[in-house]
């Protein structure tokens, strides 16, 4: 039997995003419309300009705590009445907080859009926050805090922020917030939250899907036209980093079959002007599956399932960090080996072939990603948190493809920086302390499971 | 909404689904291959899903992890999993790269085992080794998987073992199991292969044609050990699990009919009573309410042989004694066979069914995984259609029949972990 060769690709057929519609309601509040008429299908999604990084300290996860307790309450209705309302639509009330923005969202079939929109609306314009449903909104918080601590994974992505940042930023604490500042809440300050964040002037508006811009504005003028209150917040301090030099921190978990290693430092806000080279560099690295990282770490030396690196991305600097899980008595060979990845990522430009596995990648599968009315909908969402350009979707694929290797390498030099890197490992303590203080990279500080650097 | 699709038979045996739709250029090519976990040989578990890894280890033209490459470079998303009776593999991709796919799908079914080797093996038993650690070990609760189906399953049955195998298993496996398996269940007449997307139906069938045509059938498989069962447990079983977790938490399994049949919708739907979305009966009472748990939720198994589970999955809050978060899933269950399904019930899951059918069209990756799946399964794509009014057709006298006849004390499997005496003190 023949084996037929390699084939060529076909004829590339245009691919556009969908159009935008963007149009201001007079109390300030920003429409953004997406049509995706191919199915019967609408996301609804509530920008609002709250976010967790201005949170007042003290007050940390106020913002995730007010979105998600939004529905527990509103026009004269209870929380278990307003979800059965929502459910019997075929939908479910989401709210949510991230560090630069709250959301509140629904997915609807286009039928029910007219009924869904003003629930939707009423909730996000009037939640009313029972005493008894904030409370045991804390309470799962609490509990979700705890199931979050006692995961290795869990606990490695917490303690790296903690011990990455100075214990003063508002980014050494979890996003959601800590045990303490999550006891301190009560229905008077989610109200308090609510009435001075959420209002027309600090949210922005998409509907994506089955649906046209003059019946989402007739929807949005009708339900929001006289919505008034709520001011911007303010902006957050600069984040600075817990530690100028280098630093190797065991988090001690007994017995551990693997070490949930997390190895990086304090990156750059999400408006830098090399954000796309920035990208296109941490693919490189470890952003793809083939990526320098994962290839080695994976396929190479088979020490884990997986390896990863990533810039998240905030309005501040938020972390670049690798991230990965090994067999504990390798996780000094593992460290070693991202090490080698970061200097080497430094040291010399790319292969042209790399950087264009990188951005053929990125920009052909950009369609992909946006199959759905859900994923338009959190992209035009992340593009107004961040202030990005109108035409940024538009023109992505165009400017990824112009990424050179030279751009890359420049991120790389910039961005890159070994010298301050945290190693911090979520592990069996008598089996990696030696081999990872034998490296001498920096002194091995041991902490125990419990030891929070930012609430210390 | 229907999903409209064709399938046609080579004269190998491969079956190929064609479902045409061009809002997007993007195309999904999906391979099913009908064999799982439950196709293991003794002292061989976790073999199938390690051969998944194989198969992204190079072919005759393909170089070790050059698929991956390939497919990214093409601006495409890929991968592959392993169920207990299925193996799946998958590539979205900018539709004029459709061919790529085929071509390299093809490669592996065709010419796979020149490119094996003695050090890859032993790679991807090391990394599927870390997964087991990652995904099982060293995750609290980590070990449901294996131990709910070893309750529910006797221990000759095909599902009651391992997917992701033991050490020691992983450990046994050889190049020659790698080609074995290879050559009984990977081959053309036991595949589906489903093109999802912006593709010319014409141009396709030439595709396929020219890469699959020659693939020569296999010898046949041998068949699965029996898989039925009485169609309840006959009693209740238990076990009871300690883990290094700050709370407890119970699978509440039941005994239900196979996937596709009338009575597995009726289940189904029964499941979304029971715990989809924070209105069904258990989070409302026990989130909710209560305030005994943190997270209730219903699903099914979704098994097409034999019998398929239900299973509720409830975390209790910290310091919740498990008797006691027992005790309340228990009485849930029980109060829907002593009061029966409402109306409003009824109409809520199915609406809730109904915006997830819709919105999981979106997807052409999504799409092309239940055509094969219903092509693999039950004989049919188009059958995939079907499903919303299956659903639609179930009425609140039969859930609730269905309820006294299959949710009883003589079907409960309970699974229930509860907290190491250090873990939990650490909890406090």
């Amino acid at each position: 039997m023949n084996a037929p060769a390699r084939p060529a690709p076909g004829v590339v057929r245009s691919y556009e995003f969908p159009v935008v519609h963007r149009h201001a309601l007079a109390n300030g509040l920003r429409l953004v419309v997406a049509p995706m008429p191919r199915l019967p299908l609408v996301s609804v999604l509530a920008l609002v300009d709250a976010g967790a990084a201005t949170e007042a300290a003290g007050l940390e996860g106020i913002a995730t705590l007010t979105a998600r307790a939004l529905s527990e309450g509103a026009a004269g209705m209870d929380g278990a009445t307003l979800t059965a309302r929502f459910e019997a639509l075929g939908t479910v009330f989401e709210g949510s907080a991230d560090w630069d923005s709250s959301v509140a969202r629904v997915t609807v079939t286009r039928s029910r859009l007219d009924a869904a929109f003003p629930l939707f609306a009423e909730v996000l314009r009037g939640a009313t926050f029972p005493e008894a449903d904030v409370a045991r909104k804390r309470d799962e918080r609490l509990v979700e805090l705890q199931q979050q601590l006692a995961e290795p994974r869990g606990l490695a992505d917490e303690r790296f922020s903690g011990f990455l940042y100075s214990a003063t930023d508002r980014y050494a604490r979890d996003l959601a917030g800590t045990a303490r500042s999550i006891a301190r809440m009560n229905a008077a300050a989610l109200r308090g939250f609510h009435a001075a964040h959420y209002g027309p002037r600090a949210t922005t508006l998409f509907f994506v899907g089955d649906v046209t811009p003059e019946e989402a504005s007739a929807l949005a003028e009708r339900e929001f036209g006289r919505w008034s209150g709520g001011t911007k917040p303010a902006s957050m301090a600069a984040p600075s980093a817990a530690s100028a030099v280098r630093r190797v921190v065991i988090v001690e978990k007994a017995d551990a079959p693997q070490s949930e290693l997390r190895v990086g430092h304090i990156g750059v806000p999400r408006g830098h002007p090399g954000y796309l080279p920035i990208v296109v560099m941490n693919g490189i690295l470890g952003g793809l599956f083939s990526s320098r990282i994962n290839l080695n770490l994976r396929e190479k030396h088979a020490f884990t399932y997986g390896a990863s690196s990533l810039f998240d991305w905030r309005r501040g600097p938020g972390p670049f960090l690798v991230s990965t899980a090994v067999k504990s008595e390798v996780t000094d060979r593992a460290l070693t080996e991202i090490l080698r990845e970061i200097n080497g990522m430094r040291a010399a430009p790319p292969e042209a072939s790399e950087v264009a596995l990188a951005t053929d990648y990125l920009a052909g599968v950009f369609p992909i990603r946006y199959e759905t009315t859900n994923a338009v909908a959190g992209a035009l969402a992340g593009a107004t948190m961040f202030g990005l350009p109108e035409d940024w979707f538009s023109t992505y694929r165009t400017r990824m493809r112009a990424v050179t290797a030279a751009q890359v390498h420049e991120a790389a030099q910039a961005h890159l920086d070994p010298t301050r890197l945290l190693a911090l490992a979520v592990g069996d303590a008598t089996v990696i302390e030696g081999p990872l203080a034998a490296l001498g990279l920096a002194p091995v500080e041991l902490h125990s499971s419990e030891h929070d650097p930012a609430e210390a | 909404m229907r999903i409209p699709a064709t399938q046609d038979t080579l004269p190998n045996g491969l079956r190929v689904v064609l479902a045409e739709d061009h809002a997007t250029p993007v195309v999904c090519v999906n391979l099913w291959y009908h064999v799982g976990s439950a196709n293991e040989r003794e002292g061989r578990t976790g073999f199938a899903h390690l051969f998944e890894h194989m198969l992204f280890q190079g072919s005759a033209q393909v170089a070790a992890n050059e698929h991956f490459e390939l497919v990214q470079r093409a601006g495409g998303t890929l991968n592959g999993s392993t169920w207990l009776d299925r193996t799946n593999y998958f590539e979205t991709l900018p539709s004029h790269q459709l061919e790529l796919a085929l071509w390299l799908e093809a490669d592996r079914m065709a010419r796979l085992l020149p490119a094996m080797t003695q050090e890859k093996l032993d790679t991807q038993r090391d990394v599927v080794k870390n997964e087991r650690r990652w995904s099982v070990d060293n995750q609290p609760y980590g070990t449901w998987w294996e131990r709910l189906p070893a309750l529910c399953f006797p221990p000759t049955h095909p599902f009651h073992h391992s997917l992701i195998g033991s050490m020691e298993h992983l450990t046994a496996a050889s190049l020659d199991d790698v080609a074995g398996f290879f050559r009984t269940y990977y081959t053309p007449d036991n595949a589906v292969l489903t093109i999802c997307g912006d593709f010319d139906p014409a141009e396709a069938r030439a595709m396929v044609a020219r890469h699959f045509g020659e693939i020569p059938r296999g010898a046949g498989k041998p068949p699965l050990p029996d898989v039925s069962l009485p169609p309840t447990f006959g009693e209740w079983r238990r076990d009871v699990a300690e883990d290094a977790v700050v709370a407890s938490r119970l699978f509440l399994a039941f005994r239900i009919p196979p996937a596709g049949s009338t009575d597995w919708y009726t289940a189904s739907l029964l499941g979304a009573v029971l715990g989809t979305g924070e209105g069904s009966r258990l989070p409302k009472a026990l989130v909710r309410e209560q305030h005994l748990a943190s997270d209730a939720t219903a699903f099914t198994f979704d098994l097409s042989k034999g019998s398929d589970l239900l299973v509720c999955d409830v975390t209790a809050r910290p310091g919740v004694e498990p008797a006691r978060l027992e005790a309340a899933v228990v009485a849930e269950v029980d109060g829907l066979i002593r009061d029966g399904v409402t109306a409003a019930e009824r109409e809520r899951a199915l609406a809730l069914l109904e915006t997830a059918w819709v919105s999981g069209l979106q997807s052409v990756g999504a799409r092309a995984d239940k055509l094969s799946q219903f092509a693999t399964y039950q004989g049919d794509p188009s059958l995939v259609n079907e499903e919303p009014a299956r659903h639609a057709a179930v009425t609140t006298e039969a859930m609730t029949a269905f309820a006294r006849a299959r949710l009883g004390e003589k079907n409960r499997a309970s699974l229930l972990y509860v907290p190491r005496a250090d873990a939990s003190t650490e909890a406090a």
